[in-house]
């Protein structure tokens, strides 16, 4: 009995003596006063030197939270009870939240800064008139490959894949639309595609691919493929550039079929308390300098042309990542497909998953 | 007699209970009955029923019921030598420890150590039995899964070994026992709680495992977890996801009602 | 007999070497300049320099300490009182019910409880932030304490509870010094399993939180897209020596303490 009592007049002590020492820390920082700026974005997704600099420059206090999934960020912007001012969706989300009503419409004439942006990354199907966002980075779905695990062979086309040397060495992402997309591009159809008869075909096409994927995995792709688990990856062009860092004898291709363009933007959705302040921060990321400064520490590829300029020639030269667009084939942007066709789209994945065994 | 007084502890267990257990389930009840679109339908009940979801039901408790074996195998052995140890205590405590360290970034540990080019290959190429695929295998799964599960399994072990009255054991071997039926008839039964409870704290949860099937399975092991988070989050049917839900709850207390006592 | 005791050693040794070697993989790649957990390139502490440098990241891990110690105590206090009521109920049916209620948000995943406690919470009012993460890890630590605290109640002979009432013990008596000290084994072990459902959540504790308030585990789950830093290594090693200190320290302490009491080995 008395070690019980001590251990929980321990815990309760070590609890409170804790509460107190954030609470100081979190006064020091500024983070209980007003006039603050809730930002929501992926985690490690912009550098934590421009917060500061965005802080000193406005005297506002910014409240970072970060999510990891859209579809967990949009559940919870959705339900409520949360004060985001700012938050960093993909393109599909932000055409699902426009159609919930979940997003506040821009001022672009609070946002000057938005002419840096290259003109053909405005005006999208997902957003026509950026009324209720602005690109914030963006890249390609791709094929990532290791040069000399393949012996020197090239990839080129999504087809390539089905090629019967890549036994087991293929690890895919797990997402339904990257797949089946993969599937209905290599058919030459569209990635927004909503003939049921070619999406099982699309299906009963990747099942044949089966043999040569050795798994369906996540983030941790990026680790795996830099660790020569695997020769080849269908990856995001930002997880694409990581693991080329890492690992040299790696190389990104876009598909000549066709592929997807996504982008991930700022938007202000309908909780946001602090909307001029929102208007301040999207203005301060397009800011060429800014910009640059983010794309070099976060390490995908920026929208802002100006921004271009700030970069290393090496970023910017690397045609991989920054590409000629006229080089490159069908680039789609992910339409939204209501509901019911998600869904079957889900359905067929979930079922390519399990003929896998 | 003192009914009245003893039922004061069911007061604040039922409101936690009425509060965080029967309002969620009012509400996956609630939702399971509509579809995607919000309608009124049982078509997600019908949908479970299909192959798809039947081998995946069957899949979960398959690796759950692997998983909660195993577990029990491995960790009976070390609670019982956990209770022969001088500082037990101790030793109980360090083996709880690294649970406390994040779950991703254990996992991220293992794809490093069971990776191609790890330490668990390097240990085998020193072997002499060459490297072999490890990562995305049934083994891995079930290897990381038992990692975890593990101290759920031998701290209810541990404690019903404590309370085991040692002359009982001299007096079964005194008789004659060897030292297997010792355990079989003495021991084994003896500690039979703690290994319900043990049980249950592993097959349960294991049912709706979802992380360490993509993680560390690679997706090929597809579970209830999995299907429930997609509808969930990916497809946002939570129609369906509440539907799977429902009999996950349904399964969860037929295992509750068949491994209950019977004293 | 000594053959005996070197296989047993032999057993645990290993058990301990698989249980602490992800441990260790971590805190190796902590100090490797390399950045990443492969190829160790160089000693460096940057890393830990950087975790001291992450004032955000300092609060959220006070956060996390501060939510896991409260609520696993609270959540210990209802468990006890929990598998005390199962305990006494007489039925069998009733008895199953509440078993198979508490076990609900065992089974359940965590994306559904998460969803569910969130749409309550809304309905409710409770603004999101400490209270409603610390309200829902009590929550979903309650059943685990019960499951550990139960055998042990099963396992007390009745009689003693009877012996202590003939002697003129009254109901607090009872619980305070006959159930409560055959229990307590069980009570630890609730707390520490409700300990560690506390710190590895990571569901449920997104779903309920805002207000900026966030936990070890949603930082780095939120990190994984862009690939957890080095830094989060360093950060965990740091708290896992600690502790490791903690556990040990205490350990020997209460050790000698007892021995000055003079309280020899009660079996």
């Amino acid at each position: 009995m008395k070690k019980l009592v001590q251990l929980f007049a321990a815990v309760f002590v070590t609890a409170f003596a804790l509460m107190y020492i954030a609470f100081h820390l979190n006064k020091a920082e500024g983070y209980s006063g007003h006039h603050t700026l809730t930002i929501y974005n992926w985690g490690d997704y912009i550098d934590p030197k421009l917060i500061k600099k965005f802080e000193k420059q406005t005297g506002m206090k910014v409240i970072y939270q970060t999510f990891d999934s859209n579809e967990a960020m949009m559940a919870k912007i959705a339900q409520g009870g949360t004060t985001f001012d700012v938050a960093v969706p993909s393109e599909y989300a932000v055409s699902k939240m426009k159609e919930e009503g979940l997003l506040v419409p821009l001022d672009h004439s609070k946002l000057p800064n938005l002419k840096y942006i290259n003109p053909r990354f405005l005006h999208l199907s997902f957003d026509p008139n950026n009324t209720y966002s602005v690109p914030y980075f963006w890249g390609t779905v791709g094929i990532v490959y290791n040069r000399d695990m393949l012996g020197g062979k090239k990839i080129t086309s999504w087809n390539d894949l089905w090629d019967k040397d890549l036994r087991n060495q293929i690890l895919l992402v797990d997402g339904a639309r990257e797949v089946i997309g993969m599937g209905l591009n290599s058919l030459h159809y569209s990635l927004n595609d909503t003939n049921k008869a070619h999406l099982r075909e699309a299906k009963r096409k990747l099942d044949t691919l089966t043999p040569n994927i050795k798994a369906i995995v996540g983030d941790e792709i990026k680790m795996l493929i830099a660790n020569e688990e695997a020769a080849v990856g269908v990856v995001w062009s930002g997880d694409a550039a990581e693991m080329i860092a890492e690992n040299e004898k790696l190389d990104y291709v876009v598909p000549k079929e066709g592929s997807n363009l996504w982008f991930d933007n700022m938007v202000i959705p309908k909780t946001a308390k602090n909307i001029e302040g929102a208007h301040q921060f999207i203005n301060f990321m397009l800011d060429p300098k800014n910009a640059a400064q983010n794309a070099e520490y976060v390490g995908y590829s920026t929208p802002n042309e100006k921004a271009l300029e700030y970069l290393p020639k090496e970023i910017t030269d690397d045609k991989r990542f920054y590409p000629d667009f006229t080089s490159i084939g069908n680039l789609e942007v992910y339409e939204n497909l209501g509901k019911r066709m998600l869904a079957y789209y889900n359905e067929l994945f979930l079922e390519f998953k399990m003929h896998r065994k | 007699m003192k009914h009245n007084t003893r039922n004061v502890y069911l007061i604040p267990y039922v409101l936690w209970i009425v509060l965080f257990v029967v309002a969620p389930i009012l509400l996956i009840l609630y939702y399971s009955f509509f579809d995607i679109e919000g309608q009124w339908t049982i078509a997600n009940y019908k949908k479970f029923f299909t192959p798809i979801y039947l081998k995946m039901t069957f899949s979960s408790f398959w690796y759950a019921f692997l998983i909660t074996v195993f577990s029990l195998l491995i960790a009976y052995p070390t609670a019982y030598l956990l209770t022969k140890t001088k500082h037990k205590q101790l030793w109980l405590l360090l083996i709880i420890l690294p649970t406390w360290v994040n779950l991703l970034l254990k996992v991220y540990a293992f794809l490093g150590i069971f990776g191609t080019y790890g330490l668990a290959n390097a240990v085998l190429e020193a072997l002499g039995v060459g490297t072999k695929q490890i990562l995305f295998t049934d083994f891995s799964f079930v290897f990381v899964s038992v990692y975890i599960f593990i101290p759920f399994m031998v701290l209810p072990i541990f404690n019903a070994l404590e309370e085991l009255n040692p002359s009982l054991v001299d007096a079964a071997r005194d008789l004659g026992a060897s030292a297997w039926t010792t355990f079989r008839r003495v021991v084994f039964p003896l500690t039979i709680d703690g290994v319900k409870a043990g049980c249950q704290a592993v097959f349960i949860p294991a049912l709706s495992l979802f992380m360490i099937t993509r993680l560390i399975a690679g997706n090929r092991v597809i579970t209830l977890g999995t299907a429930i988070e997609e509808h969930f989050l990916v497809t946002q049917d939570w129609g369906m996801g509440a539907t799977i839900a429902v009999f996950l709850i349904i399964a969860m207390a037929i295992v509750v009602i068949i491994t209950g006592n019977r004293k | 007999m000594k053959r005996k005791v070197k296989w047993d050693n032999l057993y645990l040794i290993i058990m301990f070497v698989i249980l602490y070697t992800p441990i260790f993989y971590l805190i190796y790649y902590s100090f490797n300049s390399g950045g990443t957990m492969h190829h160790f390139q160089g000693f460096t502490l940057e890393w830990y320099k950087e975790v001291f440098q992450d004032t955000r990241l300092l609060i959220i891990v006070l956060n996390t300490f501060v939510i896991a110690l409260l609520a696993s105590a609270i959540s210990t206090i209802l468990g006890v009182m929990g598998a005390l009521a199962i305990y006494y109920v007489k039925k069998r049916r009733m008895k199953n019910l509440l078993l198979t209620l508490n076990n609900v948000l065992i089974v359940s995943p965590d994306v559904i409880i998460g969803a569910s406690f969130l749409i309550l919470f809304t309905i409710i009012g409770i603004q999101l932030g400490f209270t409603s993460v610390l309200l829902s890890h009590i929550a979903f630590s309650v059943p685990i304490v019960v499951l550990m605290v139960l055998p042990k109640l099963q396992e007390m002979s009745p009689t003693l509870i009877d012996a202590a009432r003939d002697l003129g013990a009254n109901q607090w008596n009872v619980l305070t010094k006959v159930i409560l000290p055959f229990i307590t084994p069980g009570i630890f072990a609730g707390f520490f399993m409700a300990l560690t459902y506390s710190l590895d959540d990571f569901a449920v504790t997104f779903f309920v939180t805002g207000n900026g308030f966030s936990t070890l585990s949603v930082e780095i789950y939120s990190r994984a897209r862009q690939g957890i830093s080095l830094s989060i290594n360093a950060l965990s090693t740091l708290l896992f020596l600690f502790t490791v200190l903690l556990v040990v320290g205490y350990y020997f302490i209460s050790q000698r303490s007892s021995r000055l009491y003079g309280m020899g080995g009660r079996k």
